[in-house]
């Protein structure tokens, strides 16, 4: 997909040696870079997967030590776990859905050659990239528009952004052809029709990418939790995540532990489970949309 | 990577369609051929302009209002008043700022972090996609790449998690391996002087897979008879690399720098509050962290406008000259 080059050198030119040795650093170099990014990754999932006892002790440093589900049971035994989960289940879903369909409904247009007042639109669209109002500003907006501790505030101060826009845009230019509308326009279909049955089928990779960018967002966002959200009910996954992690609030009522002891081994075995369930959903679908994301950065990244 | 355009100067066609609207038609005959074009694109593709309009009107609540709103940084904010009533203070909050001790502190800890980061995160991710270019499509190339860039996915709340695990001093692995060859334990958050180092180099461990992946689309778009030529004239591969890759991808190297520089003092809120603690306060506060907790959390709207309007600014004047710098230098450019 990214590069092809290597195959189409011809292979005859023998390699020099100093080329070999030069390739075999750069095979120990990628090889250590691999080991930098994965190392800490193991290290979190052998500790999640591991006794109690074994984690609190400093035992676990790269594979689990007295495999146990143990953390894994307290984890969703929390009900703050379980409410931020469905939570953030819910932003995800309806957050992407309303930022995909709009980010597609103003950037189509946008594509269109004929249109006018199209760079005007798409500079003032830009600029925002460049400029903006500024944490205070925008607060005050929301609550101006009584969305403070409501879903809302979740779903629509970071509908669309710009730079999706700009991407999407230049799919459409790109893929889809102004000749293709101006002969569906002599035949009788309106621009709605033509959207609906022509641009959206053979855009698949563009909404694909869209939806991923913007479900990762919504997601992994915990700031506009913290800024707009007061109820422990509304409260996404990550700013659970947070007071547990972070601020080391610990989730205690749900735990039956006996001792003090064992309540703390379980605090710490429960910050590895967490890290492995709060990341879990992303880590499973980014495998299958890897391709699409690769497409986009081509998209994004090459002009013309 | 965003690409900013304004091929056929849009403020141009702005005015023209902004006057047209108030003016009647016939009182202007020379703006009529402008009106009667927009009138034309306005009946053939209503459609399309209808559909644009729940964007637009999310931009303008979210954006532009808040833009407007940046006056209070000039007034004497206050909530029964609203933005448009309260009474001016003009340059008071600005003063404020700049003469409070605490603002030294905070450009230094902002820039600091922004330039280490910069000059770090920078070629790591170049360094990484020409070595991914060198070596031939296979099980380990695909592997490296999916592992690479995993990492941008992960939240910055579990992000920050992980480091503080891995950096803790009683069960963190890093201070076990310390502890095995005989060194005492070290509270790495505890240090002012290891923020920046634990800040930046996180990034570079989550980000610079993700960023390797432009240089290497970049890459994609060399033209392989420039490799073949040079093989055939017997050039090495790191000639090769130095002599026809840099040179390829340097368009690509040049915008993403402006785009760094430019956001110079935009480091950004989310990971750097939550490596906050009292300990290392010292060098975590940012310009962002501060506005948050002086003008949210202690309610000084018009203070922490002025301070957040500060930054913007000075962002937006980074980025303007960086870019003409490098069209004049480089003849590459983000307009």
């Amino acid at each position: 997909m990214i590069k092809q080059n290597t195959l189409r050198r011809p292979m005859h030119i023998r390699e020099s040696f100093s080329d070999r040795v030069f390739l075999f650093f750069l095979y120990s170099f990628l090889a250590i870079v691999l080991l930098v990014i994965l190392y800490p990754l193991v290290y979190i999932v052998s500790s999640s997967f591991s006794d109690p006892l074994a984690v609190s002790s400093g035992r676990v440093w790269l594979y689990p030590v007295n495999f146990s589900l143990r953390g894994y049971q307290v984890t969703f035994q929390n009900p703050q776990i379980i409410t931020g989960y469905i939570n953030s289940l819910y932003y995800t879903f309806f957050g992407t859905l309303i930022s995909v369909t709009f980010t597609v409904l103003v950037a189509y247009p946008l594509s269109r050659r004929n249109l006018y007042g199209r760079n005007l639109i798409m500079f003032l669209i830009t600029f925002t990239m460049i400029f903006s109002g500024g944490l205070i500003p925008t607060y005050l907006v929301v609550k101006q528009l009584g969305m403070i501790d409501t879903r809302w505030a979740l779903l629509t101060p970071q509908a669309v952004a710009a730079f999706q826009v700009i991407i999407a845009r230049t799919f459409f230019q790109t893929t889809i052809p102004d000749e293709l509308a101006e002969a569906s326009e002599l035949d009788g279909c309106s621009d709605l029709r033509f959207l609906w049955y022509v641009v959206l089928p053979l855009s698949t990779p563009i909404i694909a990418v869209l939806a991923l960018m913007y479900a990762v967002g919504q997601w992994n966002a915990y700031f506009d939790a913290l800024l707009y959200l007061k109820s422990s009910s509304l409260q996404p996954l990550q700013l659970v995540l947070r007071n547990i992690l972070i601020l080391n609030t610990t989730a205690s009522g749900s735990m039956d532990a006996k001792t003090m002891a064992e309540r703390m081994q379980l605090a710490d075995l429960l910050k590895y489970c967490l890290i492995v369930v709060g990341s879990l959903p992303v880590l499973i679908i980014y495998p299958f949309v890897q391709r699409y994301f690769v497409k986009e950065m081509l998209i994004g990244s090459i002009k013309g | 990577m965003p690409r900013i355009e304004s091929d056929t100067g849009p403020l141009y066609t702005s005015a023209a369609l902004g006057q047209s609207g108030v003016r009647p038609r016939s009182a202007a005959p020379k703006r009529t051929s402008q009106w009667s074009i927009a009138l034309k694109s306005f009946r053939r593709y209503w459609q399309l302009y209808l559909i644009m309009l729940p964007a637009l009107l999310y931009f303008v609540v979210f954006k532009y209002v808040p833009m407007a709103g940046v006056m209070i940084a000039f007034r004497d904010y206050n909530v029964i008043k609203g933005i448009w009533g309260s009474p001016w203070a003009g340059f008071k909050y600005f003063q404020l700022f700049f003469g409070n001790p605490v603002f030294w502190t905070l450009l230094r800890n902002t820039m600091g972090l922004s330039v280490y980061a910069l000059i770090v995160g920078f070629p790591i991710p170049i360094l990484l996609a020409v070595a991914l270019n060198e070596i031939p499509l296979g099980f380990f190339k695909g592997a490296t790449q999916l592992v690479a860039y995993a990492p941008y996915f992960i939240s910055t709340v579990i992000m920050v998690s992980m480091l503080m695990l891995v950096f803790s001093p009683r069960l963190g692995v890093v201070n076990l391996g310390l502890q095995a060859i005989g060194s005492q334990p070290i509270n790495f958050f505890g240090i002012p002087d290891a923020f920046p180092s634990l800040y930046v180099w996180s990034g570079v461990w989550q980000y610079s897979g993700y960023s390797a992946v432009v240089y290497l689309a970049a890459l994609a778009g060399v033209d392989p008879q420039l490799y073949e030529a040079a093989k055939v004239d017997g050039a090495s591969r790191i000639q090769r690399i130095l002599n026809i890759d840099l040179p390829g991808i340097m368009p690509v190297m040049v915008i993403i720098l402006i785009l760094n520089v430019g956001n110079l003092l935009a480091v950004g809120f989310e990971k750097a509050f939550l490596m906050q603690n009292p300990l290392n306060l010292g060098t975590s506060e940012i310009i962002a962290t501060y506005v948050y907790k002086v003008g949210l959390l202690n309610a000084n709207y018009s203070f922490g406008t002025a301070v957040g309007l500060f930054n913007s600014v000075v962002n937006m004047v980074l980025l303007v000259l960086v870019n003409t710098v490098a069209k004049r230098i480089a003849d590459t450019s983000l307009w």
